[in-house]
């Protein structure tokens, strides 16, 4: 009989975090610099600099850490992990082992099966290492320290995680908390959000955990669902023709669907953490918890929880709205000026959900001004603008950022409100199609349709529809008195 | 009296006076270097542009007001592991050859504000790793008072000028007495502050946890006035300590009635030079004939400082020296076929004896398996240390103590036996452990007509008590002759 | 009555942790000068530090903190000026793949 195989997988997610600073000098952050133009003694491991931390590290860690549910270390320390590569000018790198900020916390998951808990190990603070770039043409690499010294915070998972879907569902909402709390940006594809898969396979049953191989270079979420799936064949391929799993390191490379082995003789992994004497231990008081905890922002269940019942929204599209903070606080401030929550949760769910995917956006990157939707909305509301109208402006207030009054004005989109041409066109199309007329009278009260149409057009889309009906099921009313 | 054989404080006084000027100053010493040098070699690197270019400066500072402390337009030597953005900082290593540091240390930055002049960076064990001088890359600095003899070390080059006449003050830096065994040695003045009182922002680190920056002079005054301007709180450096007085040399008084000294039992034992044991029982007769208490007591631990201090050191040093790679800086091997064996090859060329040896000691007391029982015990062993001199200030205001088992011994002789070489620091390493302020003084001359010296340890942030009960030695003794007097007479 | 701590696989284990390489007369040396440190280190085997703190910082000092500001400029030129082997502003080191 076919063995039957679970996999087992535990994820070190580094977010890199949003600081205007480094985590242990005052250089910027900012990515896409020329290289080594944010460095300094400190990041570029110059003799005799030291390190001085960045408290807003500590403040980013520990609104994670307690947004995660974790329990914070109100004493810890930073350590010394010491291995020699090119992009760690120090030859070691700070983070935390013994004495980790954050631990024992766990993140709740929607699975197929319901919701599920992922418990988290720890998580600490670290700093980034630099950029190496391989250079063909003189066969040598190059290094940029620009990215040294970004400040990161690691977090370690158990190995509670079954599959891909699993896995996702974790790292989205790994990804929601941080954005909520403006720790971290989370983009998989710049680096700011990076996952390493731990996995391992046992035979269904088993309580015993297999050899683990972890995995590396997973840029997006389809790489990590992929690699999980690789992975997970090739150590099942090995335990069927009764190899052994080697625990190791493996380089996933997304184009060849394959992970290879970055092993060497020169890799010792014997990092020999020692407490950093350059930095003093963090001491976390009560107070500062607490203050941390009251300053925490409202994350995303709370918020699509109020949606449904401030706005009477419905799950579904609460949920929605509340896929990002920014999209939250922009259909926000455009119900609170339009004072029509309903209306403007169909904008952002609708046209701009529809057109950020259209332009292939993250809805962190929508930009508009939420008061040009609301004033849009009210436009609509008062019958300046039909609907289709409102549509094109949309698209022009959602590229452009356009004043939906002013562009309005200039491109002469508003309706006509002058009720004199409006009656004569009406009385024109009633004057042009007595047969409809006849037919509307008859009974077939259908026809309508066709009439507003006509006058439409006559109107050249000018018209706010409402007034159109009203007018022409006056005309029509005086009409059928006449005959 | 000659300018070079003026106390710093009192050349400062007449260069304010007005009565020597600076550039008279700097050439009285510049000539003596010239005379000297070549039989001494404290220094590796003197720059005599940049030198007459900031006397310019200083003299107009000075002109100017900008440049009022007691020591502005005295020149003063700075120990090679202390960097100073423009020029070279070597810490003595082939490894770091040519590295000109885009910045200077936070106590260079200190000398300058207070118009002091930078005569040239001087010699040192290789990364401050050795008590003679001798393991410098650019060969060795010899003792003043007898030139086949070691300065000491690693401040060898700081404290040689300073007795040699090369230098009124200068810059050393202390991790297990490199600046009060080669003070010692020297027949000068040298004080480790408590840790955390200078600034480390600069100084290429050796052991982070006990490496402290600190000043060696003519005198005890004139350290205490060095230490003033070095002295100060760093944001820089996050062991840095905010300090509630920085003026150390203010008031100090030369008496010594009352003081409470303890003498440590251990230290009197087996292995101390004879001498050197007569010296110490003459200055505890001194100090009490002059009105202070004095008192033998067991202080314990002595036992395990060396091998606590010996893996510390080493663990820190393996991880601080991990950045010279021949990456970003200084010397690298062109040998190399792959990155590891370029890595392998720039530091085993780089790199001296003595300083592979620390490394390789360092990776081995942190590696997997070894960390619980080398390096953690080193470290809870240090907290025993603290405890036991905690208890013993409690008694005294300050403990007397040799600052080294020997004189200076000749060149050559303390390399073969790397052991007994750190077996030699047992006085001295015990303070940075505990990271307590100490000052090493002349005493007396022996038989063979070289320096004795003896600390004086106080507790933490009791740099002002250590340098009064020197104050107090130093009107008993009187005035101690530097060694270039001798060598004229 | 040494026991001996370094045996061919350790020395060969720190000589990679230390990035040094070694000819057979130099390693023999250190070895031997390793071992002679080690056997005297033993005694602190002597010392019970069951429950002591260990001391990895002297002074009690916590919380040093800087602020979150960007207070550092362009400084490549400098950064780099000691470069062994630089090229288009960076770092040029062998190939690390």
């Amino acid at each position: 009989m076919e063995k039957q195989y679970e996999t087992v997988i535990g994820l070190e997610v580094h977010v890199e975090l949003s600081t205007e600073s480094k985590i242990f000098c005052g250089c910027s952050t900012k990515f896409g610099g020329a290289p080594n133009t944010h460095t300094c003694p400190v990041c570029a491991g110059l003799p005799g600099a030291l390190p001085v931390l960045n408290k807003q590290v500590v403040e980013y860690a520990l609104a994670l850490g307690l947004a995660a549910n974790c329990q914070i270390n109100q004493y810890c320390k930073f350590d010394r992990k010491n291995y020699f590569y090119p992009d760690n000018p120090q030859n070691y790198q700070i983070s935390q082992l013994y004495l980790p900020i954050c631990h024992d916390g766990f993140l709740e998951i929607q699975t197929a099966a319901g919701p599920k808990k992922v418990r988290i190990h720890e998580m600490h603070m670290e700093e980034d290492a630099g950029k190496l770039i391989h250079d063909e043409w003189d066969d040598c690499s190059l290094v940029d320290y620009n990215r040294s010294g970004v400040p990161l915070i690691e977090i370690v998972s158990e190995p509670d995680m079954r599959n891909a879907q699993e896995v996702i569902a974790y790292l989205e909402k790994l990804r929601l908390i941080c954005q909520y709390l403006g720790v971290s940006d989370c983009k998989l594809q710049e680096g700011s959000m990076r996952a390493d898969v731990n996995l391992s396979v046992r035979e269904v049953g088993s309580r015993e955990l297999g050899t683990r191989t972890e995995m590396k270079n997973l840029n997006s979420f389809k790489a990590v669902a992929r690699a999980i799936e690789g992975e997970r064949a090739r150590q099942i391929e090995l335990l069927e023709e009764g190899r052994p799993v080697v625990q190791e390191t493996r380089r996933w490379d997304d184009n060849k669907e394959y992970s290879y082995a970055m092993r060497s003789k020169e890799d010792a992994k014997d990092y020999r953490y020692f407490p950093d004497p350059d930095l003093p231990p963090v001491r976390i008081s009560d107070d500062w918890i607490k203050r941390i905890r009251e300053a925490q922002p409202e994350l995303q269940e709370e918020k699509a929880k109020r949606y449904m019942e401030q706005y009477g929204l419905s799950d579904y599209d609460a949920g929605l709205l509340t896929q990002s903070r920014h999209l939250g606080e922009m259909f926000e401030k455009t119900a609170a000026i339009c004072q029509m929550p309903k209306k403007a949760a169909n904008w952002y769910i609708g046209e701009t959900l529809r057109l950020v995917k259209e332009e292939g956006m993250e809805t962190e990157d929508i930009s508009f001004s939420p008061e040009h939707l609301a004033e849009l909305i009210l436009m609509t509301d008062r019958g300046e603008l039909n609907n289709k109208t409102a549509k094109d402006v949309f698209r022009m207030i959602f590229t452009e950022d356009v004043d939906p009054v002013v562009y309005a004005e200039e491109k002469g989109l508003k309706t006509v409100l002058d009720t004199g041409l409006l009656e004569e066109t009406v009385e024109k199309v009633l004057e042009e199609n007595p047969d409809t007329v006849k037919q509307y009278l008859d009974g077939k009260t259908k026809v309508t349709g066709f009439l507003v149409g006509q006058i439409m057009k006559q109107m050249k889309g000018k018209a706010d529809p409402k007034q159109v009906n009203q007018l022409l099921g006056q005309k029509l009313q005086e009409a059928g008195e006449k005959v | 009296m000659k300018i070079i054989e003026m106390s710093a404080t009192a050349l400062g006084e007449e260069i304010k006076k007005g009565q020597i000027g600076v550039k008279e100053a700097v050439k009285a010493y510049l000539d003596q270097i010239e005379a000297v040098e070549p039989s001494v070699h404290a220094y590796l690197d003197i720059d005599e542009k940049k030198i007459y270019a900031r006397v310019k400066e200083v003299e107009k500072g000075i002109r100017q007001g900008k440049y009022t402390g007691p020591l502005a337009g005295v020149p003063i030597a700075v120990k090679d592991n202390i960097c100073t953005r423009g020029q070279a900082t070597t810490c003595a290593s082939k490894i770091l050859n040519d590295f000109v540091p885009p910045y200077s240390a936070g106590a260079v930055e200190k000398l300058e504000e207070a118009g002091m002049i930078l005569l040239g960076k001087t010699n040192m064990d290789e990364f401050a790793m050795g008590s003679t001088t001798e393991t410098s890359a650019f060969g060795e600095t010899k003792n003043p008072w007898d030139l086949t003899r070691v300065p000491g070390g690693s401040s060898g080059g700081s404290c040689a000028a300073v007795a040699a006449g090369e230098a009124p003050l200068a810059l050393g830096s202390d991790t297990g007495g490199s600046i009060r065994q080669p003070s010692a040695f020297c027949g000068v003045t040298g004080l480790k502050p408590t840790y955390g009182t200078v600034s480390r922002y600069g100084l290429v680190a050796y052991a982070s946890s006990l490496d402290q920056i600190g000043p060696i002079g003519k005198n005890t005054k004139d350290c205490g006035a060095l230490l003033d301007v070095i002295a100060g709180y760093d944001k820089r450096d996050s062991t840095s300590i905010q300090r509630k007085l920085y003026d150390f040399s203010k008031n100090l008084g030369e008496d010594i009635r009352g003081l409470r000294v303890g003498v440590p039992k251990e230290y009197l034992s087996e292995g101390l030079d004879s001498e050197i044991k007569k010296a110490i029982v003459d200055v505890v007769n001194a100090l009490s004939q002059n009105g202070a208490i004095v008192e033998f007591f067991s202080l314990g631990m002595t036992d395990y400082v060396i091998p606590a201090y010996y893996i510390i050191a080493c663990a820190e040093a393996s991880s601080n020296l991990a950045r010279f790679d021949g990456v970003k800086y200084g010397y690298r091997s062109m040998e190399g076929t792959d990155l590891h064996d370029m890595y392998k090859k720039t530091r085993a060329e780089g790199f001296g004896k003595e300083a592979k040896k620390r490394i390789l000691l360092g990776s081995f007391v942190l590696s997997s398996g070894y960390y619980d029982a080398y390096y953690l015990k080193a470290l809870k062993t240090k907290a025993l240390i603290k405890k036991a001199f905690d208890e013993a200030f409690v008694k005294y205001d300050v403990l007397l103590a040799p600052a080294s088992p020997s004189p200076a011994p000749h060149l050559g002789e303390s390399l073969t036996d790397s052991l007994k070489m750190y077996l030699s620091d047992i006085y001295t390493v015990a303070v940075n452990l505990a990271g307590l302020p100490a000052i090493s003084m002349p005493w007396t001359l022996d038989s063979q007509n070289l320096p004795i010296g003896l600390q004086f340890i106080g507790n933490c942030f009791e740099e002002k008590k250590v340098l009064q009960a020197a104050m107090g030695l130093e009107k008993i003794r009187g005035d101690f002759p530097l060694a270039f007097a001798k060598e004229e007479g | 009555m040494s026991t001996q701590r370094i045996d061919d696989t350790v020395m060969e284990n720190i000589e990679i942790l230390a990035k040094l390489s070694m000819s057979e007369d130099e390693r023999e040396e250190m070895r031997t000068e390793l071992e002679k440190i080690l056997d005297y280190v033993e005694k602190l085997n002597e010392l019970d530090t069951e429950n002591v703190e260990a001391a990895s910082h002297i002074f009690p000092l916590e919380n040093v903190f800087r602020e979150d500001e960007v207070t550092n400029g362009d400084a490549q030129e400098e950064m780099l000026a000691n470069a062994p082997v630089k090229k288009e502003g960076q770092y040029q080191v062998p190939k690390t793949v």
